[in-house]
């Protein structure tokens, strides 16, 4: 590999060509300050439009000062990164940034946690010279159900173009108008609710600003436990108990399930149950499903669709109803587990608990935004009163639960209450890419063959690359499987699907990179992919350290089909548990 | 940003998709293509942004970030009159601003809008190369020299 040399604040350093000088500092520790730049790591994607000019650096010969995150090493090169011209420099551009961005900040959904904010204290702004007669750009806020657009906040980093354009494929977000009206919006100016917007939240996770925030409905959870006419249970999903101890210090991978059982039920909720159950519910149905549809196939029925894809992902529903939507019979028709935990609490448990549909009130925990958007569709109410009343983020529950005077750290672990708090460790890998058809293959190999698993751990399914795929051996019966995450690897592999290319018979998606545990709900994570890693690590190793592994053995998912639903694919089953997919046009539908 | 709804005829469509082709329906030619585009149309519509951006097969987000982008784009159908007031430096400094300030406050609009009547369009334009006869004002292809906020009136009555 081709080096240069060169000397940074007097220490040499040899990079390889092609580096920048904000990334062969960083080789010798140097932090050099960055607002607008972002690295993605692993996906080997990088935000640096070079536009903030925070990161600047005197480079010796050269008039101007140099922006770090964008330019590359020279051999000889000598760059000096804390002298007073390029401190001074940083302070004025922070001034001038802040001079067009309100001053919010002690109500701001982001403070404490923004990067603008950590900034201007890093680089000591005291005042804001000439405020008093400078003008403030405003621009309208946008509510969709999801997520809040708040553009005056909005410093122009456009790291949520590069989310939504780059890493998602969706592009739904775009830098618009110049200068003093420059934001970043759908086309025409339009609300996100109309543009092509999937809700996956990637955008608001990578957000150094206040500009993108999830839409806050711990108020109205608030109000709920204060009524006293109300029966409020909680769900949380599996990719929460990796990431909420981020939220109060601890180090990523730190797995919480017990304090987050204590703190749940100290903030009141009447019953606190696991998403996990519904995880278990989910792989019946859609297992069953998945072979069912590979009978019919090796049968030689010629109306059969195959690949089964997984439909747990609101997102990733989003964006096949979108994009793919001459496929629309390919998924699932499985609801997510959020949802199948909505449509049981407020029939089966209701029922068990002579409690009426309206007097429940049931929350979720989710690492995602798009579950916001899904507990509000149509389909997933009756009359009017929808299965899941709120859902609320890994971030909001965080805040819940400072606002509610519970030490967390200090907590005792406790369970989760029965019966739908009962899982096995196929539910909690839901929580990591893989995790889902992993836990489907556990279920259906013993189902179609009759055999007990040689194996519980199918390492192949597991990883961070972008696309993976396999084949399983299915006691002789060869069985392909596909998984991606990140829509825009989502949207390669359903493009070979669709052209033929490629061949398989079930293809999970997530779409968030990482699966959920890197969701847009989730403890920001700011791309560090680190982070994620350790996270999913945390999952497998709760399922590892699970008595019961397997979703077919889980005890009160048999009880729920003995008692209530029959057996998988039931005419109850398929009216509580199974939904459709609408078709939402393949352009976007502005006007 | 405002708009109008338009609906385009099947040979609209049709002339979008021809200009496309001529450049491979390549994205790296949006600019280009939007420019041949609003030479033949007047001006880019949402409706046709919308069918550049499936001919290229990129998000209309990033077509309409294009257009609102540079300044040569717009959205608005140039008025049956286009009204063009040089804001130039000898323009300018002869009083240029207030003849556009009464152009504003009879027509009612800002620059870079129509009258809904469709009737006028205001906009600026830089050195006209007729500095002697500062401030200029252009109607269409008539050339109005030396003109004051109080003549403004008389200007726009030669149309009605
Ligand atoms: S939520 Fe996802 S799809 Fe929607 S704008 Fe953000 S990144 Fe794009
Ligand atoms: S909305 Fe946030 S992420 Fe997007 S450009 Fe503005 S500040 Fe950056
Ligand atoms: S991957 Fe998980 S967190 Fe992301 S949109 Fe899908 S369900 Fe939500
Ligand atoms: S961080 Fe380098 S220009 Fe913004
Ligand atoms: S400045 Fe107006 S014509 Fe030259």
């Amino acid at each position: 590999m081709e080096t240069v040399k060169l000397t940074i604040d007097n220490r040499q350093v040899e990079v390889p060509k092609g580096t920048t000088v904000y990334k062969a500092a960083k080789t010798l520790g140097i932090d050099i300050p960055v607002l607008c730049y972002m690295d993605l790591g692993d996906m080997n994607i990088e935000n640096k439009p070079g536009g903030c000019r925070i990161c600047v650096v005197e480079v010796e010969g050269r008039r101007n000062l140099a922006p770090s995150c964008s330019t590359t090493c020279a051999e000889g090169m000598v760059v000096k990164t804390h002298t007073m011209r390029v401190i001074n420099a940083r302070r004025t551009i922070m001034e001038l940034i802040l001079s067009d961005h309100p001053k919010d900040c002690l109500t701001c959904a982001k403070s404490g946690k923004c990067e603008l904010q950590d900034m201007a204290v890093k680089l000591g702004v005291r005042n804001i010279p000439g405020q008093e007669y400078a003008e403030m750009s405003t621009y309208k806020t946008d509510f969709s159900p999801s997520i809040i657009r708040e553009m005056d906040k909005c410093i122009m980093c456009r790291r949520c173009e590069t989310m939504c354009n780059t890493v998602q494929t969706v592009g739904a977000l775009n830098a618009v108008n110049r200068g003093f009206m420059a934001v970043v919006a759908p086309a025409f100016e339009q609300d996100l609710e109309k543009s092509p917007c999937t809700y996956c939240g990637q955008c608001v996770a990578v957000c150094p600003t206040g500009a993108l925030t999830e839409v806050d409905s711990t108020p109205k959870v608030i109000r709920a436990l204060a009524d006293p006419t109300k029966t409020v249970i909680v769900q949380t999903a599996p990719a929460i108990r990796a990431a909420l101890g981020e939220e109060f210090g601890m180090a990523p991978g730190t797995l919480v399930t017990g304090k987050m059982a204590a703190a749940l039920r100290q903030i009141g909720f009447d019953y606190v149950f696991d998403t996990d159950f519904a995880a278990d519910l989910t792989i019946m149905e859609e297992g069953t499903e998945l072979l069912d549809r590979l009978t019919r196939h090796l049968n030689g029925d010629k109306n059969v669709k195959l690949p089964i894809l997984t439909s747990c992902c609101p997102g990733w529903v989003n964006f096949f109803e979108h994009n793919f939507n001459d496929m629309l019979d390919v998924p699932s028709s499985a609801k997510s587990p959020q949802q199948m935990f909505g449509a049981i609490a407020k029939t089966y448990f209701a029922d068990k608990m002579s409690v009426k549909r309206e007097d429940l009130v049931v929350v979720s925990v989710m690492p995602c935004l798009a579950k916001k958007y899904e507990a509000q569709r149509d389909e997933f109410k009756v009359n009017g009163n929808p299965d899941v009343d709120f859902s609320i983020s890994t971030r909001e529950l965080a805040h819940l639960i400072k606002e509610f005077n519970i030490n967390f750290a200090d907590l005792a672990d406790e369970d989760f209450d029965r019966p739908l708090g009962e899982s096995t460790g196929a539910a909690v890998i839901f929580g990591a890419t893989g995790g889902v058809i992993e836990a489907a293959v556990r279920t259906a190999y013993e189902v179609h063959t009759g055999k007990k698993l040689p194996k519980m751990d199918f390492t192949e399914l597991r990883g961070m690359e972008g696309i993976r795929s396999a084949t399983i051996d299915f006691d002789g019966l060869p069985i392909n499987i596909g998984v991606a995450h990140g829509l825009g690897n989502a949207r390669k592999l359903l493009e070979d699907v669709r052209s033929g290319k490629a061949n398989y018979h079930a293809i999970e998606v997530m779409a968030c990179p990482g699966g959920c545990i890197g969701g847009g709900g989730q403890p920001l994570h700011h791309g560090d992919s680190s982070i994620l890693k350790a996270r999913a690590a945390a999952i497998y190793r709760e399922d590892a350290e699970k008595p019961i592994r397997k979703s077919h053995e889980n005890p009160y998912i048999h009880k729920l089909y003995e008692e209530f639903l029959g057996k998988p694919m039931s005419e109850k089953a398929h009216h509580l548990l199974h939904t459709h997919y609408f078709d939402k046009g393949n352009k976007d539908i502005y006007i | 940003m405002s708009h109008i709804k338009v609906e385009l005829k099947k040979e609209d469509v049709a002339k979008i998709k021809e200009i496309c082709k001529a450049f491979n329906n390549n994205p790296g030619e949006l600019i280009n293509v939007l420019h041949k585009a609003q030479s033949y149309f007047g001006y880019l519509p949402a409706e046709i942004q919308e069918v550049v951006a499936q001919e290229l097969n990129i998000p209309v987000a990033k077509v309409y970030g294009v257009v609102t982008f540079y300044s040569f784009f717009t959205m608005i159908p140039k008025g049956q009159h286009p009204i063009s007031i040089c804001t130039g430096t000898a323009c300018y400094v002869r009083g240029a601003e207030k003849v556009l300030d009464e152009f504003k406050r009879i027509l009612s609009v800002s620059v870079g809008e129509t009258t809904p009547d469709g009737k006028f369009s205001l906009s600026c334009l830089r050195c006209v190369g007729a500095c002697g006869l500062a401030p200029v004002v252009m109607v269409g292809e008539k050339v109005y020299g030396r003109v004051s906020p109080d003549g403004v009136k008389d200007i726009l009555k030669e149309y009605e």
